[in-house]
Order: C-alpha cells, then sequence, then structure tokens
C-alpha cells in the first residue's frame, strides 16, 4: 500500500528529531531513507511534499551551514539576543 | 555628513580619488538609521585589527522558504549593538534588470523602514542585495516586498535566481529572447528556487550571444547562450564603408579572427561559415556591416563554477544547437534528468560540473539519455588506449 504523505512526513519527522544535535540530514538524505525503508510504498514525489509539509507547518526548518539542512528549529549557536 | 558617525580615519582613506566609495554611500545611509554608523565602526576596527568580526547564522529565514536570506551576526554585540544582527536577503530581480522608477524607490522606501537602508544593486547572483537586518524584520520585509510583487531570491543547495541579458529589450545581436526564458524558468521552478533539495547550488544564465555579457560560461552550471547556424549577415557595402573611414580590416578583423576563416581583397570580405566559430569579434568591429545570420538558437553548455572545492571550470558543450522556443520542453526535460542523476549520486557540496568530472561525461551522458556528438569535446584525449565495445567477450 501506498505511504501517505502524512505518514512520510512523520517517518521524516521522527528522523530528524533523532538526529538533532548529531547528525545534520538534507532533504536527499530524507527522502534516500525513506525508500529505503518503505521500498516501493514511497516515491521521490511523495516525500517532496512530505518535505513540503514539515516546513510549511513549522515543524521542521531548513537551515544552511555550507549547504542546506533541515532541522528542529532550535536557536543557533551564532545567534545574539 | 551627520554627527553620530564614528572616527574612521582608515575608512576615510577610501573616500579619496574620483571613483565612487561605498564609504561615502555608508556614511549617506547613516543619515537615516543607526545601523550604518555602527556598520563603519566595525569596519573601522576590522580594517586596524585586519580580523573580520562577523559570524555566519545558518537558520534564519521566512517561513516556508529554504533560501534566500544569509545570517550575519557581529561578534562584537556590545559594543555595536546596532549591527548585532545584520543579515542580507537575495530579491529576485526583473529578468534584465528593467525597473520602473517607482518600484526602485518602493524597494528603497521598504529597506530604509525595515533594514539598514544599505543595497548592492545587485550580486554576483543578479539579486537585488538588502544588506543588513534584524532577524524580526524578516518576515515583515518580506510581506512588503510582496505588496510591491518582489520575492525572494535563491540560496544554499537550491535552484540560484536566474539572470539574463538584457537581450531582446535592447541589444540587436540577441539570437533568443533571454528574458523570456528566464522569466519562464523562474517561474516554471519555483519550488526548486525556494526549497533548497539539491546537493549544493545550481545557476542559470542566459546570454542572447556569444558576447555572453552575463559571463555565463564561467558562472553558471547551466549556460544558454545564444548563436546561430547559418551565415555572417553581411552588407558589402558598409564593410566597404568602414574601409573607406580608415578602418584596417586586414589587422584589426582578419588577423584576429580566431578561426581564420575571412578573408579581404580590398572589395569584398569573404567568411567561409563552416569553420567559423561564432566568437562575433567580426561583428563587433563591424556592427553595420555585419550581424548574426537568421537561423537563430543557443548552444547550451554544463558545469562551470568559480573555485571552493575544486578548481574553476568553464561550461562545455551539452548541446551546440537548439531553438529556443516556448514552452522550451527540450531544456526542462533535460534538466529534469540531471538534477535526477545529481541529486540522487551527487555528493554533498558537489557542483554538477564536479560531477560529471567524477562520474565521467559518458556516463553522466548515458544516465540523462543523450548522444555523445564531437562538439562535446574540450580538448583531444591524452590516453592512447582506445577499447572498442566489440573487443570486449563475456566471461
Ligand atoms: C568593505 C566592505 C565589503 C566589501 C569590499 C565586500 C565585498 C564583496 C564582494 C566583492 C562580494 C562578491 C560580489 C557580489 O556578490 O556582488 C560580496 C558579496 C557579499 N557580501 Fe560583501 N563586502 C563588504 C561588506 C559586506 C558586509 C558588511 C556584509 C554583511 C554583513 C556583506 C555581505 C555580503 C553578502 C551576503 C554577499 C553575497 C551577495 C550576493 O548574493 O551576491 N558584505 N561582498
Ligand atoms: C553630449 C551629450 C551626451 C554624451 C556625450 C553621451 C555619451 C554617452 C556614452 C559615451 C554612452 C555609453 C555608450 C556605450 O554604452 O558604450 C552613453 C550611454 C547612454 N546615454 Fe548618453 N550621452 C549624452 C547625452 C545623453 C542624453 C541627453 C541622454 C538621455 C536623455 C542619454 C542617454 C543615454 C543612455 C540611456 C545610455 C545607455 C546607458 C546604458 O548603457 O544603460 N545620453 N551616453
Ligand atoms: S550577450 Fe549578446 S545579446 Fe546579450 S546584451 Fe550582450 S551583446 Fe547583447
Ligand atoms: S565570428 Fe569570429 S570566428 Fe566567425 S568569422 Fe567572425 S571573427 Fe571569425
Amino acid at each position: 500500500m501506498a505511504k501517505t504523505v502524512e505518514e512520510i512526513a512523520d517517518a521524516m519527522f521522527n528522523m530528524v528529531k533523532d538526529a538533532q544535535g548529531q547528525k545534520k540530514l538534507k532533504p536527499m538524505d530524507l527522502t534516500k531513507a525513506m525508500v529505503s525503508i518503505f521500498g516501493d510504498e514511497v516515491d521521490k514525489k511523495t516525500c517532496k511534499l512530505a518535505i513540503k509539509q514539515l516546513i510549511d507547518s513549522g515543524k521542521c526548518v531548513y537551515t544552511y551551514f555550507g549547504g542546506s539542512y533541515i532541522e528542529l528549529p532550535h536557536r543557533e549557536g551564532a545567534a545574539n539576543d | 555628513m551627520a554627527d553620530n558617525l564614528p572616527n574612521t580615519p582608515m575608512l576615510d582613506e577610501l573616500e579619496k580619488g574620483k571613483w565612487p566609495s561605498f564609504v561615502k554611500e555608508i556614511k549617506m545611509a547613516a543619515k537615516h538609521g543607526p545601523m550604518a554608523a555602527d556598520l563603519l565602526g566595525q569596519l573601522e576596527q576590522s580594517y586596524n585589527e585586519k580580523i573580520g568580526h562577523w559570524k555566519h547564522g545558518g537558520i534564519v529565514g521566512v517561513m516556508g522558504y529554504g533560501g534566500g536570506v544569509i545570517g550575519r551576526y557581529s561578534d562584537l554585540p556590545q559594543k555595536f549593538p546596532n549591527i548585532s544582527h545584520f543579515h542580507t536577503m537575495r530579491i529576485n530581480q526583473p529578468a534584465g534588470w528593467f525597473y520602473t522608477t517607482k518600484a526602485l524607490r518602493s524597494i528603497c522606501d521598504i529597506w530604509e523602514k525595515r533594514g539598514s537602508g544599505l543595497t548592492n544593486m545587485h550580486g554576483s547572483t543578479g539579486d537585488i542585495i538588502l544588506l543588513g537586518t534584524t532577524t524580526d524584520q524578516l518576515e515583515p520585509t518580506f510581506t512588503d516586498l510582496q505588496g510591491i510583487d518582489f520575492d525572494i531570491g535563491g540560496s544554499g543547495s537550491d535552484l540560484r535566481t536566474p539572470s539574463c541579458c538584457c537581450g531582446m529589450a535592447r541589444c540587436e545581436w540577441a539570437c533568443y529572447d533571454t528574458m523570456a526564458l528566464t522569466y519562464d524558468l523562474t517561474m516554471h521552478y519555483q519550488d526548486e528556487l525556494h526549497r533548497p533539495a539539491f546537493p549544493y547550488k545550481f545557476k542559470f544564465k542566459m546570454s542572447g550571444c556569444p558576447n555572453d555579457c552575463v559571463a555565463s560560461i564561467a558562472r553558471a552550471d547551466m549556460s544558454i547562450i545564444g548563436t546561430w547556424r547559418d551565415e555572417i549577415q553581411v552588407d558589402q557595402d558598409a564593410v566597404r564603408e568602414y574601409a573607406d573611414r580608415g578602418l584596417d580590416i586586414q589587422s584589426d578583423v582578419i588577423s584576429n579572427c580566431p578561426s581564420k576563416c575571412m578573408e579581404w581583397d580590398g572589395k569584398e570580405l569573404h567568411i567561409d561559415n563552416s569553420f567559423c566559430v561564432r566568437c562575433m569579434h567580426c561583428i563587433n568591429v563591424m556592427p553595420k556591416a555585419l550581424r548574426p545570420g537568421k537561423d537563430r538558437g543557443a548552444t547550451i553548455l554544463i558545469g562551470s563554477k568559480a573555485p571552493i572545492i575544486e578548481g574553476a571550470f568553464l561550461s562545455s558543450v551539452l548541446f551546440p544547437f537548439i531553438k529556443i522556443e516556448p514552452p522550451y520542453d527540450m531544456i526542462k526535460d533535460t534538466v529534469d534528468k540531471m538534477w535526477d542523476v545529481w541529486c540522487e549520486e551527487g555528493k554533498n557540496r558537489e557542483r554538477i560540473g564536479e560531477f560529471i568530472q567524477r562520474v565521467g561525461l559518458g556516463n553522466f551522458l548515458d544516465a540523462i539519455e543523450i548522444d555523445p556528438v564531437p562538439e562535446m569535446v574540450a580538448h583531444p584525449r591524452e590516453n592512447p588506449y582506445v577499447f572498442y565495445e566489440e573487443y570486449y567477450e563475456e566471461d
């Protein structure tokens, strides 16, 4: 059965949450992980929509450290008051 | 000058001379708000100490967008509180950089209200660069800009704001409508522009002819450069008129032709178009007599970049000649296939040119389903061994 956007978004969110503070994940890392976990039940388009949902809902944010990553919203080390 | 300015003997040196001075401009901006004065103070300190005092922020942005805001913080926030936050915003410029004065004034008004008032028209990406604002002003600035139909541009691992020469709007040499293509690609790839999903940045730059006024051959992952495939149009009377008025056609035109495919007998100019490499030299020297041919399109090249991880690359040919006409399906299909393989196989922070170099052009062409043609050869091979496929034996 094909996974829904919501299911993928939840699985991605858990990955980002578990990795927070330890490893920065790129959108393609999330997509590849979904394909390796769910095989034929996901495609790249659904993954793209799931990422869109995570960002647009504010559950995750894009960050930039040489390249772009997806992380939980947080206060970064460099920030001044 | 405003009297809130810090003492900056080092910077003041840069106001001397006849050329424009960014110090003068920053001092002018200091009349409109407190950020520019602190900027001068910090910069003077940097010049004295030879140390930069900016920290990179990696997380600031506007809701839903992963690009277009470049986070900057001062590492001397106590001393220079007004530039404690000094984020840069990239704003998508109109194709060809055409504005009404009203649009320019509106942008400046917004930026004087929301940021430092300092701009860079335009950054090397092509965008309008708004320099210096605080985190809490990012969303309001974005809202204000949307109110006058401007959007944020690209940054990070996304499609960067496409940019082009002014092409057909002003230039008789444009071989295709650069502005129309730029606008079309910008609208078609909105997701890729705002939601970074690539291994690294990707840039399109469109030039209308081989003069390449946006230097796309050196600065774009995909360079789309106008050209023609028939013959240079020659007006022999106008050539003779150039000669009569003192142009030394032999030394200034013929001798500088890189493919040595022209002849001048004092009356007629002959061009062997089959050898012409479309360099534009002769046309640039005698614009009244020569012009590009009538069968116009573009050469598409891939892979140039400035030196960051690997050295600098120039783009190399992918399509020697294609017609550039809406809806540009041929370009979009190729781009989609290229992005697919690069996203799947590319390493973090590897530009597509570096990726092609790593996997080999042959494998890359296989993956995007394009047949090799001689024009793709950048230089003759150095490896003398040739293996023909029919010699391979299955074990
Ligand atoms: C002495 C003062 C400065 C000099 C000489 C300088 C020089 C440059 C040059 C040569 C470039 C690349 C060309 C371009 O993109 O147009 C650049 C880009 C940039 N600079 Fe500066 N810069 C100065 C101050 C600053 C400050 C104060 C900031 C912010 C705190 C800043 C932020 C940036 C950013 C974000 C870019 C990339 C702009 C783009 O998107 O093209 N610069 N700068
Ligand atoms: C004695 C008077 C003038 C002289 C000597 C002069 C000279 C020039 C020169 C040398 C250029 C650069 C050409 C190039 O691109 O190589 C130029 C560009 C230009 N001039 Fe003038 N100009 C004069 C008056 C004017 C006036 C009165 C106007 C408009 C009312 C005007 C509008 C322009 C424009 C729009 C450009 C093109 C700017 C661009 O490249 O974007 N000029 N002019
Ligand atoms: S690149 Fe060619 S067409 Fe475009 S502005 Fe320059 S000379 Fe004109
Ligand atoms: S365009 Fe360049 S290569 Fe072609 S004939 Fe003119 S000078 Fe020679």
